[in-house]
C-alpha cells in the first residue's frame, strides 16, 4: 500500500539501492578489471576504470587472450558461435512450438493427447539427467562439433509449446468462424491471424529463449571438443583455468563483459515483453 | 484443453507436428530410455561388450559412501541456494512495491543477473573471492578470517552458493513482484481500515496471498540448484577442493563423461529423473491449486 | 433468387439431440428472425446454415442449391457476429477486404466495394483506424459492413446488437432493419430480445427446446400465440396463464376461487367441462365497474413507468395477475379492481400439451 505522504519511504529506497548495490558490485568491478592492467589488478585497485580497455578488447577480440599458460581463439568468433547457437535455439524453438501448439489446439486427429503428452514430458527431462545417451545420440549422428549438434537437440521445447498453446486458447472462437466465413483455411488463419496476433508472446520467448541459448553451458561442454566451436561461456571458463593470480584477470573480465553485454542488452531493450513473458510462460 | 471451433484437416496436424516430435524423440525420448537401460548394464573394462547386470548399478550408486556424500552436500547446497535466493527477492520486491518513482529502472536493474550464464556468474564471485586477487576476500582477510576458497571446502562452497543464489534472485524478484502487484489494493486498505499495521498487513494479507506463487518459486528454485547450477560449479571449483562441492548433477557428468563409467552415470540419471518428476509433479499440484484459490 | 430452405434439420451432439428436426424457409428478401431463450438451438441452426456446425440429418438449401455438404465459404453467405469477432490486428479496411482478398478479387475491385460499403455504413473517416479504437457501435458497423462488401446470398446475423448498451442498440437496430430493407437482401437472425424480433422480422420463428414452436409474422404471432410458451415469452409483461375450467355449457371459464368468466362463444362438446390454461395478456385488462364477467383483484404492488403503469395484483383463490394500464392511471396498493377482459383477447390452451385450442 502507498504511503499516505508523497514523502519518500527512506527505508524502502534504503533496501532497494543495497540490493541495486549486489547486483551492480560484481557487474562494475568486472568493467573496471577490463580496462585496467593486470598489476593494478593484483594490487586490488578495482573501483575505477583505467586506461587499457582498448587495447585489452581489441586483442583478445581479434587476437584471442595471450595468457602465460594458454592461448585461446580470438573472442570475436567464441561470440559468433554463441550468437548463432543462441539465435538458432530462440528462434527454432519458436518456429516448432507455434507449429506444433497450433496442431494441437485448432484441429482434432487420431493421438492428438498422445503427441500432447510426448511434447509435454519434455519438461521433466533436462539434459542433465540423460547426459550419456544423449551425447552417444548426438555422436552416431555425427553431430559432434557442428552448429546442428550444438543447437537442433536443443530446440524441442515444452514450455514454449504450452505458452502458445495458452494463448491459443483465449483466440474467440467468433474469430476463427468469421475468417471461415470469409474463406480462410487453416494455413491461412496461421498466417494472417495467429501469426501476428501471437506478436507478443513471441517477442517474450525470443528474449527467454536467446537468453537460453546464450547462457548454455553443460550442452557445449558434452558437444564441442574443438576450440574453434567454443560458446564465450565455455572459453572464459577455460581461460580461467585455476583462478589464481596467474589467471589473466583483465582478459578475462573483458571476455566476461563481452559475454554478458548481448544477453544483457536485449533485456534491457524489450524489457517490457520479456517481464510479461517470463511471468506468463509459468502461470 | 481443445477449442470447440477447430478445422478439419486430416494430414496437416500431423506436418505440423512433425519438427517438434522428431526432435523430441530422438534428442529427449530415445536417450532417456537409453538411459535407463544403459542403468541395468556394465561394460567391460575396454568398453567392448556388456552385460546385463539388473539393479547391480543402482546398488553400486546407493551404497557408494562418495554418492551418499554427494546427495547430503546436494540437499545442503539447494537448500541454502533456495533460501539466499528467495529470501532477498522477496525483501526487494516488497521495498520496491512500496516505491511510486522509478520502480521500472529499480526493476531492470535488479533484474540484470537473470541475463547472465551461471558459469559467468561464477565467474564474476570467483573474481571477488579469489584469495590472491580477489578484491573481496581482501576485506575478509582484512577481518582477519582465513578464506580460501581453492583449499578449503567450506569456503568453497559458501562461494558457489552465493554464485548461485545471487543469479536467482532476479527471477525470484520478478515473480514476487507480479504476486505483490496482482493483490487488490483494496484489500490492504480495508485492513488499514480495520486497525491492521504495516506490519500486520504483512503478516496476514500479503504473505498468504503470495503463497501460490512462494510455493510455485520454491520448486523452481529447488530444479534451479539441483540442475542449472552445473554452470557455476563446473567453472568456479571443478567439484574441489577435494569434492567438496561436488553435487549430484556434477557426479553424473563427472563419472559419465570423464570416468566413462556408462552403467554408473546413467543410474545417477535416472535417480535425477526420478528427482525431477517428483518435483514437477509437486508444482503441477500447486497449479490446480492455484486454479481453485 | 436467394432463398434459405431448412428440411427436417436435426442436430445432435452424442446422444443429446438440440434440433429436433425443423422445417421453415426464408423467402427472397425476407429478414427472418430466430427467436427464443438461450439454449433453444437458434444459434445452433444459424450455424449450420452458415456451415460453421455438421447437420446431423435434413437439408439446408440457399438460393435453391443444397449446401450440407459445403465449407462456409463456398456457401455465399456473410455473418455478423455477437462479439463483431473483427481482426484486431487489422484497419477497418482490412477487416472488409479480408474476404474478399482470399476471393482473389483485384485490387481495384476490392476498393470500390470497401469504399462503397463504408460510405454506406458512415464508416470512411475510419478505414485506417484498429478495431479497439472504434466504439462499440462503430465495431458493429464494421462488422456489418464486412458482410455487406461480400454481395453475398443471405446475410446471417447472430445476436448482433447484444453486446450495445440499450439505447445503441435500438438505434443499431433501425439502422440494420433499414439497410437490410435498402439492399434486400435474404437474412437470417437470431435473437432472444422480444422487442428486437418483434421490430425487425419479417417472419419470426418461435424456438423452444430445439422445436419451432411457432412460425408467422410478428402480429400473428402477437394476436395467436400456438402455445403457453409463445404466449409468455412474447410480450412485455408477459402474458398472464390462469388455470381454469370450461363451464358445462362451453360458454363460460370458471377460475380458481369460483371467478365465472364468459368466453363470448361457445365451444365445442368435446371441450365442455375441462380444464384449461387461460391466457390473458395484461394490457387486454381494462378496469371497470364490478360486474359478472369481471376479474375481482386485489392490487399488491404498483409500478409506475410513465407511459404505462403496471399493476401486481391477486385474484381471489390467489392466482397473480399483472395489469397493465394507461400511464396516468391513479391505482394504489390495497385497492380493488374489476378487470374486464377486452373482447377476444382470451387465449385458450391446453394445459397438458401447452397447445393453443383450436377455435371456433
Amino acid at each position: 500500500m502507498q504511503a499516505l505522504t508523497d514523502r519518500p519511504n527512506r527505508l524502502a529506497l534504503a533496501i532497494v539501492w543495497i540490493g541495486i548495490a549486489i547486483v551492480a558490485f560484481p557487474l562494475w568491478i568486472t568493467f573496471t578489471a577490463s580496462t585496467l592492467t593486470p598489476q593494478e589488478i593484483a594490487r586490488g585497485e578495482l573501483l575505477l576504470p583505467g586506461g587499457q580497455g582498448f587495447e585489452t578488447y581489441s586483442t583478445i577480440l581479434l587476437e584471442g587472450a595471450r595468457t602465460s599458460r594458454m592461448a585461446s581463439p580470438p573472442v570475436a568468433g567464441m561470440m559468433w558461435n554463441s550468437l548463432v547457437m543462441a539465435l538458432v535455439i530462440a528462434l527454432g524453438k519458436i518456429a516448432i512450438s507455434i507449429l506444433s501448439a497450433y496442431a494441437v489446439v485448432f484441429f482434432s486427429f487420431p493421438g492428438r493427447m498422445i503427441f500432447f503428452w510426448t511434447i509435454f514430458i519434455t519438461l521433466m527431462l533436462p539434459v542433465e539427467v540423460r547426459i550419456v545417451p544423449t551425447y552417444q545420440v548426438v555422436a552416431d549422428l555425427g553431430m559432434i562439433n557442428s552448429f546442428a549438434g550444438l543447437t537442433i537437440p536443443l530446440i524441442a521445447s515444452a514450455t514454449a509449446t504450452l505458452l502458445f498453446r495458452q494463448f491459443f486458447l483465449t483466440i474467440p472462437d467468433e474469430l476463427v468462424e468469421a475468417a471461415k466465413v470469409d474463406g480462410a483455411g487453416p494455413m491461412r488463419f496461421f498466417w494472417d491471424m495467429v501469426l501476428p496476433l501471437s506478436r507478443t508472446n513471441i517477442a517474450a520467448l525470443f528474449v527467454i529463449m536467446f537468453i537460453y541459448g546464450w547462457n548454455q553451458y553443460l550442452w557445449p561442454l558434452l558437444i564441442t571438443t574443438s576450440a574453434s566451436m567454443d560458446t564465450i561461456v565455455i572459453g572464459i571458463t577455460k581461460m580461467i583455468g585455476g583462478g589464481d593470480a596467474l589467471t589473466d584477470w583483465n582478459a578475462v573480465m573483458a571476455t566476461t563483459f563481452l559475454a554478458i553485454l548481448p544477453p544483457a542488452l536485449v533485456v534491457l531493450i524489450m524489457q517490457r515483453q520479456f517481464v510479461k513473458g517470463l511471468v506468463d510462460i509459468e502461470k | 484443453m481443445r477449442r470447440k471451433v477447430i478445422f478439419e484437416h486430416k494430414l496437416l496436424p500431423y506436418l505440423l507436428l512433425a519438427p517438434q516430435l522428431a526432435i523430441t524423440l530422438v534428442f529427449f525420448i530415445w536417450p532417456s530410455v537409453q538411459a535407463m537401460w544403459m542403468s541395468l548394464l556394465r561394460e567391460d573394462m575396454f568398453g567392448l561388450s556388456s552385460t546385463f547386470v539388473g539393479l547391480e548399478n543402482y546398488v553400486r550408486v546407493l551404497s557408494d559412501p562418495g554418492y551418499v556424500a554427494a546427495v547430503r552436500r546436494t540437499v545442503v547446497f539447494s537448500v541454502a541456494v533456495a533460501l539466499l535466493a528467495l529470501l532477498p527477492a522477496l525483501l526487494l520486491a516488497v521495498m520496491v512495491d512500496k516505491l511510486t518513482r522509478r520502480v521500472a529502472t529499480y526493476r531492470v536493474i535488479l533484474v540484470l543477473p537473470y541475463a547472465i550464464a551461471p558459469a559467468i556468474a561464477g565467474v564474476l564471485w570467483l573474481f571477488m573471492f579469489n584469495p590472491s586477487v580477489g578484491i573481496v576476500a581482501a576485506g575478509i582477510r582484512g577481518l582477519g578470517f582465513a578464506w580460501n576458497p581453492k583449499l578449503d571446502g567450506q569456503d568453497a562452497m559458501i562461494l558457489v552458493i552465493l554464485a548461485s543464489a545471487w543469479k536467482q534472485i532476479s527471477y525470484n524478484f520478478l515473480f514476487f513482484l507480479a504476486g505483490l502487484q496482482a493483490i487488490p489494493k483494496s484489500l490492504l486498505e480495508a485492513a488499514a481500515i480495520d486497525g491492521a499495521g504495516e506490519w500486520r498487513r504483512f503478516r496476514t494479507i500479503v504473505l498468504p496471498l503470495l503463497s501460490p506463487v512462494t510455493f510455485f518459486l520454491v520448486t523452481v528454485n529447488v530444479v534451479y540448484a539441483f540442475f542449472d547450477t552445473f554452470g557455476v560449479i563446473h567453472a568456479v571449483t571443478q567439484g574441489g577442493p577435494a569434492k567438496a562441492t561436488e553435487v549430484l548433477v556434477y557426479k553424473a557428468w563427472y563419472d559419465g563423461i570423464i570416468a566413462t563409467d556408462f552403467g554408473i552415470s546413467s543410474a545417477q540419471s535416472v535417480i535425477l529423473m526420478a528427482v525431477v518428476i517428483a518435483l514437477t509433479a509437486i508444482q503441477f499440484r500447486f497449479i490446480d491449486r492455484k486454479v481453485t484459490y | 433468387m436467394a432463398t434459405i430452405d431448412i428440411r427436417g434439420v436435426r442436430k445432435s451432439y452424442g446422444a443429446t439431440e438440440v434440433i429436433r428436426g425443423i422445417d421453415c424457409a426464408v423467402a427472397d428478401g425476407e429478414l427472418l428472425v430466430l427467436l427464443g431463450p438461450s439454449g433453444c438451438g437458434k444459434s445452433t441452426l444459424l450455424r449450420m446454415v452458415a456451415g460453421l456446425e455438421r447437420i446431423t440429418e435434413g437439408e439446408i438449401a440457399i438460393a435453391g442449391r443444397v449446401v450440407n455438404a459445403l465449407e462456409p465459404k463456398d456457401r455465399n453467405i456473410a455473418m455478423v457476429f455477437q462479439n463483431y469477432a473483427l481482426y484486431p490486428h487489422m484497419s477497418v479496411y482490412d477487416n472488409m477486404a479480408y474476404g474478399l482478398r482470399i476471393k482473389g478479387m483485384s485490387r481495384a475491385a476490392i476498393d470500390a466495394a470497401v469504399q462503397k460499403a463504408a460510405a454506406t455504413l458512415e464508416l470512411t473517416p475510419f478505414l485506417a483506424r484498429k478495431p479497439k479504437e472504434l466504439s462499440g457501435g462503430q465495431r458493429q458497423r464494421v462488422a456489418m459492413g464486412r458482410a455487406i462488401v461480400r454481395e453475398p446470398d443471405v446475410f446471417l446475423f447472430d445476436e448482433p446488437l447484444s453486446n450495445l448498451d440499450a439505447k445503441l442498440r435500438t438505434q443499431m437496430r433501425v439502422e440494420i432493419k433499414k439497410l437490410q430493407g435498402r439492399l434486400g437482401v435474404t437474412s437470417l437472425y437470431v435473437t432472444h430480445d422480444q422487442v428486437e424480433a418483434m421490430t425487425l422480422a419479417d417472419r419470426i420463428v418461435v424456438m423452444h427446446a430445439g422445436a419451432a414452436e411457432q412460425i408467422g409474422t410478428p402480429m400473428e404471432i402477437y394476436a395467436r400465440p400456438a402455445s403457453v410458451f409463445v404466449g409468455g415469452f412474447i410480450g412485455s409483461p408477459p402474458m398472464n396463464m390462469l388455470p381454469a375450467e370450461v363451464a358445462a355449457d362451453g360458454a363460460a371459464l370458471t377460475l380458481a376461487g369460483g371467478v365465472q368468466l364468459p368466453l363470448g362463444q361457445s365451444l365445442g362438446a368435446e371441450h365442455r367441462g375441462r380444464p384449461v390454461t387461460l391466457g390473458i395478456r395484461p394490457e387486454h385488462l381494462h378496469p371497470g365497474a364490478e360486474a359478472p364477467g369481471a376479474l375481482p383483484a386485489l392490487v399488491d404492488l404498483v409500478e409506475a413507468l410513465g407511459a404505462d403503469t403496471v399493476v401486481h395484483a391477486r385474484l381471489p383463490g390467489g392466482a397473480a395477475l399483472l395489469c397493465r394500464l394507461p400511464g396516468d392511471s391513479a391505482v394504489a396498493r390495497g385497492a380493488r379492481l374489476a378487470l374486464h377482459p377486452a373482447p377476444g383477447a382470451l387465449h385458450l390452451f391446453d394445459p397438458a400439451s401447452g397447445r393453443r385450442l383450436p377455435e371456433g
